[in-house]
C-alpha cells in the first residue's frame, strides 16, 4: 500500500503547475536551498552513503529517532545542480515523517513531477536511486 | 563564415590543431560574427546556475536524442534545433561542458553525424573557465532563428552499430570504461540495482584504455606526445587500423573518438553509442571477463 505525504503531494502539484521550461527553474530553486550538512557529518564522512545511481558524488544519511521521526541529510557539489534539485525535494519533503510513512512513499515518485522530458529518464534515474536508499536506511535503522 | 584559429602552440602538436580553442583564445572571441558557443553538459541545470556569456544550451539527453527510439534526432529535426539555437551551418561552433568535456564530446560527435564543418572543443571545458575565473552570466540569450538545411545524418563515417561490432571483433577495439566494469566486477551491495546493463565484462579482444588517461587533472588534454606514447606505442594503433570505442552510452567514448580522430589523426575511428548498456544486454553475443583482452570466438 502506498501512500504520497501531504508534503510530497504539494510539491508534485507545484511542478505540475508549471510548464516543462519552467519546471527546470523550480528544481534549480530547490537545488538552492539544499540544506548543509549538520556539523557531525561533517566531521564523519565515512556516516554517509554515497548514492551510486548519480554520476556525481552524492551521499546521504537518514537518522530514525526512538519515536520513528526520519530526517534526512544530503550532501552534493554546487556543480550538480539536478542532484541536489533532487535531494533537497526529498530531504524537505521526507524529513519529520515517521519512519511508516516513509517507507509508504511511491517508488515511482520521481517520475511523477513531470521532469520526463525536461530532465530524461536517465537523469531522473539518480532521484529514484536516493528514494530507494532512504527507504532501505529507513527499514534499517527502524525497530520494525 | 569560419572564425580563424587557435595558434596556441600546445595545440599544433595535434594533427588537428583547428579543432580545439583555449579559454584564453575563446574569452577574447566572444562575440566574434560567425561564432557561437554552444554548452553540452551531464547536469541539465548548470549552464542555469551560470554559463559562459552568449553561449547557448544543447542537452545531449532531451534536444540530441530522438524522444522515443534509441538514436539521435534526424536531419529535420536537427535543422529545427539548429535554427533555434541561431547555428547557421557555416558558422564556427565552440562545444565546452562539465566533467571533462564528456558531453561536449559527445555533442561535438553528433555534430560530426551531420557534417556540420567547423565545430571545436574548448580545451578544459568548463572547470577551467571556472577555475579561472572567467565571465558567466544567468542571462539566458535569445538567439535569432536562422535557415539551417535539412542534412541526411551519415552514420557511416563515425559511428558503429552492434551488428558492425561483431563483425569488428578482433581489430583494435577500445574500451574506455574503468577497470572494474571492464573486468566486469562489480562492487555493489546486496540487492542493488544494478545499471543499465544485464551481463558485466567487456567485447572480446577490446583493450582497456580507461577515456579519463588522455586527460590531464584540470580537465585539459595530455599533450601530443602523452597521447602518442598511450594510444599509438601501448595501445598499438596506427593510422591504417580500423578503430572501434565504446564505453556505457557513449559519452566518455566520444571524448577518446575525439582524441583518436582529431588530436592523433587516425582516419578510421568509430564510436560505438550502444555501448555496454546495449551490449551488456544483448542475447547471445560474446563477453569477455577479467582482465585479459580475450580472443574472437570462433566463427
Amino acid at each position: 500500500m502506498t501512500v504520497l505525504p501531504a508534503a510530497l503531494a504539494e510539491i508534485r502539484d507545484d511542478f505540475l503547475s508549471f510548464s516543462e521550461k519552467d519546471r527546470l527553474q523550480l528544481l534549480l530553486e530547490f537545488s538552492n536551498e539544499l540544506p548543509a550538512l549538520p556539523e557531525r557529518y561533517r566531521e564523519h564522512p565515512e556516516l554517509l552513503e554515497r548514492v551510486e545511481e548519480c554520476q556525481s558524488p552524492v551521499y546521504l544519511f537518514v537518522e530514525v529517532s526512538p519515536e520513528g521521526r526520519v530526517d534526512v541529510h544530503a550532501t552534493a557539489p554546487a556543480e550538480a545542480p539536478t542532484t541536489r534539485g533532487f535531494a533537497s525535494i526529498l530531504a524537505q519533503g521526507l524529513s519529520g515523517l515517521d519512519s511508516a510513512a516513509v517507507l509508504a512513499v511511491p517508488d515511482d515518485f520521481p517520475l511523477q513531477l513531470g521532469l520526463t522530458a525536461a530532465v530524461s529518464p536517465l537523469r531522473l534515474n539518480g532521484m529514484s536511486g536516493m528514494l530507494w536508499r532512504i527507504k532501505r536506511q529507513v527499514g534499517e535503522k527502524s525497530a520494525a | 563564415m569560419t572564425v580563424a584559429f587557435d595558434p596556441s602552440e600546445k595545440f599544433q602538436a595535434y594533427a588537428h590543431p583547428e579543432r580545439l580553442v583555449s579559454t584564453a583564445w575563446l574569452e577574447a572571441h566572444l562575440g566574434a560574427p560567425g561564432l557561437i558557443v554552444v554548452e553540452s553538459d551531464e547536469d541539465v541545470l548548470l549552464y542555469e546556475t551560470g554559463h559562459i556569456p552568449g553561449a547557448v544550451k544543447v542537452d545531449w539527453h532531451t534536444e540530441l536524442n530522438d524522444p522515443v527510439v534509441r538514436d539521435y534526432v534526424d536531419g529535420a529535426g536537427f535543422a529545427r534545433l539548429m535554427s533555434a539555437k541561431g547555428i547557421a551551418r557555416d558558422a564556427t561552433v565552440v562545444i565546452y561542458g562539465d566533467r571533462s568535456n564528456w558531453w561536449a564530446s559527445y555533442a561535438l560527435w553528433v555534430f560530426t553525424l551531420f557534417g556540420h564543418a567547423d565545430v571545436r572543443l574548448l580545451d578544459g571545458g568548463r572547470d577551467r573557465w571556472v577555475a579561472e575565473g572567467r565571465p558567466l552570466t544567468t542571462e539566458a540569450p535569445s538567439p535569432t532563428p536562422v535557415d539551417y538545411p535539412v542534412v541526411k545524418r551519415d552514420d557511416s563515417g563515425v559511428r558503429a552499430f552492434k551488428e558492425d561490432v561483431l563483425d569488428h571483433v578482433g581489430k583494435p577495439l577500445i574500451d574506455v570504461r574503468s577497470l572494474e566494469e571492464y573486468t566486469g566486477e562489480r562492487t555493489h551491495m546486496p540487492s542493488y540495482p544494478q545499471e543499465g546493463a544485464l551481463r558485466g565484462g567487456h567485447i572480446p579482444t577490446a583493450a582497456s584504455v580507461p577515456w579519463s588517461r588522455a586527460a590531464n587533472d584540470d580537465g585539459t588534454f595530455r599533450s601530443a606526445g602523452e597521447l602518442t606514447a598511450i594510444y599509438r606505442v601501448e595501445a598499438g594503433i596506427d593510422d591504417a587500423d580500423d578503430v572501434i570505442t565504446y564505453c556505457r552510452i557513449g559519452e566518455r567514448s566520444s571524448h577518446t573518438w575525439f582524441v583518436l580522430a582529431h588530436l592523433l589523426g587516425v582516419p578510421r575511428v568509430r564510436n560505438y553509442d550502444g555501448s555496454w548498456t546495449e551490449w551488456g544486454s544483448a542475447v547471445r553475443v560474446p563477453i569477455a571477463v577479467g582482465a585479459e583482452p580475450g580472443s574472437a570466438p570462433g566463427r
